[in-house]
Formats: C-alpha cells, structure tokens, sequence
C-alpha cells in the first residue's frame, strides 16, 4: 500500500518533470521556427511582394537603440567606477593598485559593458517587444494583419530583430567606451596618473580579441531578447491581466537566459 | 420576399462538412453552407454557438479539423502562403473591436493595405483612403488615433479599412456589439450601402436579430456549432422549430438540454448564461 503510494507520486513526479521539458523544448522549437521564419522573410520577403521595410527598422532603431544611450551611457558609466573602486581597494592589499587598469580593461569590455547592456535591453525593449505583440494578439490586430495578406513575422518581428542585432552590440560598444572613460576619470584622480597614460595602458592589454568577445555575446544576447519577448507575447490569453503576465515573464525569462549564457561562455572560452 | 439577389448566381463561399474543435472539445459539428455572390448572408446564434469560429476558419486563421472550405472557387486548405495572401487581398474582415493598429492614426490604418500592396503614391493612397472614409461618414478624422475614437466610430473606420482594396467579399463579426441601438442602425446601413455602391458578397456574424433581420437576404441559424435552418428573413419567422422560435422570441430553452451544456453553463463556460427555469 505504502509502496504503491510512492510509487504513484515518483510517477507523478516523473511526469510533471517530463510534461515540463517538453513544454521547454516545444518553447525552444518555436523560438528556432520564429528565427527561421524572420530570416526567410528578411532574405526571401522582396521576392515574396513582401520586403521588411527599412522605416521600420529605423524606426525600432531608434526606440531600441537611439532612446536607450542615456540609460546606457549611465549605468556603464557607474560600473566603470565600482570597478575601478572595487580594483584599486582588492589590489592595494598586495600593494598592486597600479595593475588595476588591466582589470578594468579586461572586466568591462568581455563581461560587464554586454551583459548590462544586455539586461537593460531586456528591460526596456524585450518587454515592449511582449507587450506590443501581446496587445496586438488580444486585440485581433494580429489577425487583422494575416487576413490583409500582410505576414506578421515580416511586419512586425522581423524589423524588431534587424533593429536589436544591430543597435545591441552598437550600445555595447558604447557601453565599454564610457565604462572604461568613466573608471579612467576614477583611477586618475585616485592613483595620480593622467588620462592619456591610462588610455595607453588599457590599449596594451585589450587587443580585438575581447572586443570581439564582448560584442559576440551581445549579439547572441540581441537574439535571445527578441525571440523572448515575441515568442511570450504571442502567447497571450486572458486580455490585459495577460498581457501584464507575459510582459513580466519574458524580461524574466530575457535576463535569466543572458546570465546563464554569459556564464556558458566564461565556462567554454575564458577559462 | 423576392430578394433582389435571388437570380442563379456563383457561390462565392462554399463550406462543406466542417468540424472544429478546440483541444478536445468540438465547437462546429458537420457544418455545410453556401453563399451566393452579391448576397448579404448573416450567420445568427447565441454567444458561444461558433459563429466567430466559423468566420476565422473561412478567413484561413484556423485550420478545421474536417471538412473543405472554398471561398472565391478556391480550396483554402490547398493554398500556399502566397496564394493565400493573394486570396486575402480579396477579403474585406471588420473584426469585433475593430482591430485598429493603436499606433498608427486612422488615415495610416485605412491606407496600409495600399503601401503594402500596391505602387500607388503617396497622394493617391490619401485620396483613396479619404474617398473611403467618406463612404463611411468619418471624413475628416484621418489624423486621429483610434484611441481617440467612440465605438460606433472605430467599427465606421474598421469598414472604411476593410473596403479599402475593393474586396469581392466582406466580412463582419458582430457589427453591432457594444453600439447602442441606434448607432448599430446606421451600421446596418451602412453594410447595405457598401453593398449597393461596390457590389459585394457580404458575410456578418451576429447574436443581434433585429440586425439579422434589417439586412440580410438570407439568414443562417447556428446553434451550438450547428445549422439549424438556411433561409431568408421571411423562411426563418415562418419556421414553426422550437428552438428557432425561442431564439426569435428571446426565450431561454424550456427545459434544460444536453448534460453537456447544463455541464458548461455550471461551470460558467457559456456566456449565455440565463439561469435554468
Ligand atoms: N481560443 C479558444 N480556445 C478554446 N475555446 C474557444 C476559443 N475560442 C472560442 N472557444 C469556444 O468555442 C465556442 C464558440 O466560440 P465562438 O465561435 O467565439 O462563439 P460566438 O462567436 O458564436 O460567440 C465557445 O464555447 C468558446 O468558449
Ligand atoms: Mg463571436
């Protein structure tokens, strides 16, 4: 009796923990087929009679990116201090404060200028992103667009993903420019050397590689908000409330799938 | 009633034995109808009784789970992307909301369907979009937002948006939901007007009778997800069917009908939810 009882609920178990790998893979499967599709449309859309039109892309361009420079400038600029601070305050303790440039260089640009990029990204256009669609879903505009003849993926996700692809890593570059300003403005006024000769040290330890590195990540990061915030709006139910719900999961989701990924890449190439 | 529409004509819509069902449970049941060119056909029935389901699975949103669908001679299901969205440029759709994108003004609304699919310039699309709104007696409101609309004036402007390609076919779920009586009769009007001026097949779903019966030539009965009577206006007030006549009368059925909709209206699935006598 005891016996079946526990075996019953390990049954149960085990078909919760199935049931919700297979919702995960399902989710994964249609971000693959969202990414295909804007692809196909991006590439194939002008034969179609259906091109993705480059004023929507500038458009989302400019919310995406342009209006998220003050944001951005700030933040990287705040992390380039704590950096700074938090570098000289370790290194004093072995009477090495004057290495901390590399630490700076290095930090910022391979960790920390993509993924705070990344995340106030997620914040501000992935949830914009589940919100317009999810909207647009309960509203029936989304039907209205299909039976107009005009595909959505095209109209709509598409311009969103060229518009994140190109302003993510551009905000990113940004992003390590006025962190590294910001710490150098720290670091002189803290060690005593003058801004020319910090700048001279971060460009001998920080070659194209972890440039490269950084603005590679925000890349994956771009993709990974986009298909989030499409792929939950698009499962909206429920009218407002519901809309409510899928905006605060996909910046969870967003910001959960940039740190793990971020992680994933320290593991497989840093180290 | 000699309908001026009754002469041998094409069918612009054929349905024939269609099922579907959402998850496991069935919501049109061996659904078979044809619509004549030229004519206004009202799909009527009370709320939940399928008939937005019936629109969107021949508008192509939803696949059947049986049955074969052909609107304009053609097989929907057969279709590929581009022929379908060929096909779509024929239909004219008038959601229930309206389905206005919130962030474009009207004007921009009622002229996309030209910047997507045509080469026109820019002047002529804004003639045309005017010559529209004009039809449906909203000129001078291009530079709103829809937001900025009433009720009745944001269906107006979904017809104007809808009738923009000159559609072979017009669709409309519940012109009248959410308008008081009178600002639901001059869309009445309106639909007949539209359908004088372009000569359009045209297709309306509604729960509203007085509507049902001001405009169409012929009237379909849907009732729990199926045909209960085709018939003109005049067929369907001479049907002696008890559920037909207590649907004209607006009386809840007498007695309480299957367990399964006894089931649903506990569970409060069914909107219409008057309680049981
Ligand atoms: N997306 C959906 N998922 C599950 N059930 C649905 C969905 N849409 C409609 N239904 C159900 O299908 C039935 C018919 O709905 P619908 O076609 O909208 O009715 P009507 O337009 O006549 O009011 C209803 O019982 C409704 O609950
Ligand atoms: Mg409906």
């Amino acid at each position: 009796m005891q016996k079946t009882e526990s075996a019953t609920a390990l049954a149960r178990t085990l078909e919760r923990i199935g049931r919700a790998c297979v919702a995960g893979v399902e989710e994964v499967g249609t971000w693959a087929a969202v990414l295909g599709e804007a692809t196909f449309w991006t590439v194939a859309g002008r034969a179609f009679g259906q091109p993705v039109r480059m004023a929507a892309v500038f458009r989302e361009m400019m919310d995406i990116g342009i209006r998220a420079i003050p944001i951005i400038a700030v933040m990287s600029a705040t992390i380039g201090v704590m950096l700074a601070i938090q570098g000289i305050y370790t290194l004093r303790i072995f009477g090495a404060e004057w290495s901390v440039t590399i630490g700076i260089a290095l930090s910022m640009t391979r960790e920390f200028a993509p993924m705070i990029t990344g995340i106030l990204v997620a914040g501000r256009s992935g949830s914009a992103l589940a919100a317009r669609v999810g909207t647009m879903k309960i509203n029936q505009e989304i039907d209205a667009l299909d039976v107009m003849g005009i595909n959505p993926v095209r109209f709509l996700v598409a311009p969103a993903l060229i518009a994140l692809l190109v302003m993510v890593p551009a905000l990113t570059f940004l992003a390590d420019v006025t962190g590294l300003l910001a710490a150098g403005l720290y670091v002189r006024s803290a060690l005593d050397i003058s801004l020319p000769a910090y700048w001279q040290q971060i460009f001998e330890f920080l070659n194209l590689n972890h440039l490269v590195h950084g603005l590679g990540k925000s890349f994956i990061f771009a993709v990974l908000i986009g298909l989030i915030g499409i792929v939950n709006g698009s499962s909206v139910s429920g009218g407002a409330e519901g809309v409510g719900r899928v905006t605060t999961r996909a910046v969870v989701q967003a910001i959960s799938a940039i740190i793990v990924t971020d992680m994933f890449f320290a593991f497989v190439v840093t180290r | 009633m000699a309908s001026p529409h009754s002469s041998p004509r094409g069918k612009a819509i054929e349905v024939e034995h269609l099922e579907t069902q959402y998850g496991s449970r069935k919501v049109l049941k061996n659904v078979s109808l044809a619509v004549d060119d030229g004519e206004i056909m009202v799909v009527m029935g009370g709320s939940g009784s399928g008939k937005s389901t019936l629109m969107r699975a021949i508008l192509g949103l939803q696949r059947p789970t049986a049955g074969t669908i052909r609107v304009l001679g053609e097989d929907i299901a057969g279709l590929g992307t581009r022929k379908m969205a060929a096909l779509r440029r024929r239909f004219g759709v008038a959601f229930q909301g309206g389905a206005l994108f919130s962030s474009m003004t009207v004007g921009d609304n009622i002229m996309l369907p030209l910047r997507e699919h045509s080469d026109l310039d820019e002047r002529t699309m804004e003639i045309m979009a005017r010559i529209k709104l004009e039809v449906v007696n909203l000129a001078g409101f291009e530079n709103l937002m829809p937001s900025e609309l009433s009720g009745g004036m944001l269906k107006r402007a979904a017809f104007a948006r809808a009738i923009i390609m000159d559609p072979k076919i017009l669709f409309c779920d519940e012109p009248s939901a959410g308008l008081d009586p009178v600002v639901s009769s001059t869309i009445d009007d309106l639909i007949l007007r539209l359908r004088e001026a372009m000569d359009m097949t045209v297709v309306v779903v509604t729960h509203d009778l007085d509507s049902a019966f001001k405009i169409a030539d012929r009237i379909t009965i849907l009732d729990e997800g199926r045909i209960l009577f085709v018939g003109t206006p005049d067929e369907v007030r001479a049907q002696k069917n008890q559920r037909i006549q207590d649907l004209l009368n607006r009386r809840p059925p007498e007695e309480a009908l299957d367990p399964e909709a006894y089931l649903r209206r506990l569970t409060g699935e069914s909107p219409s939810g008057e309680p049981v006598s």
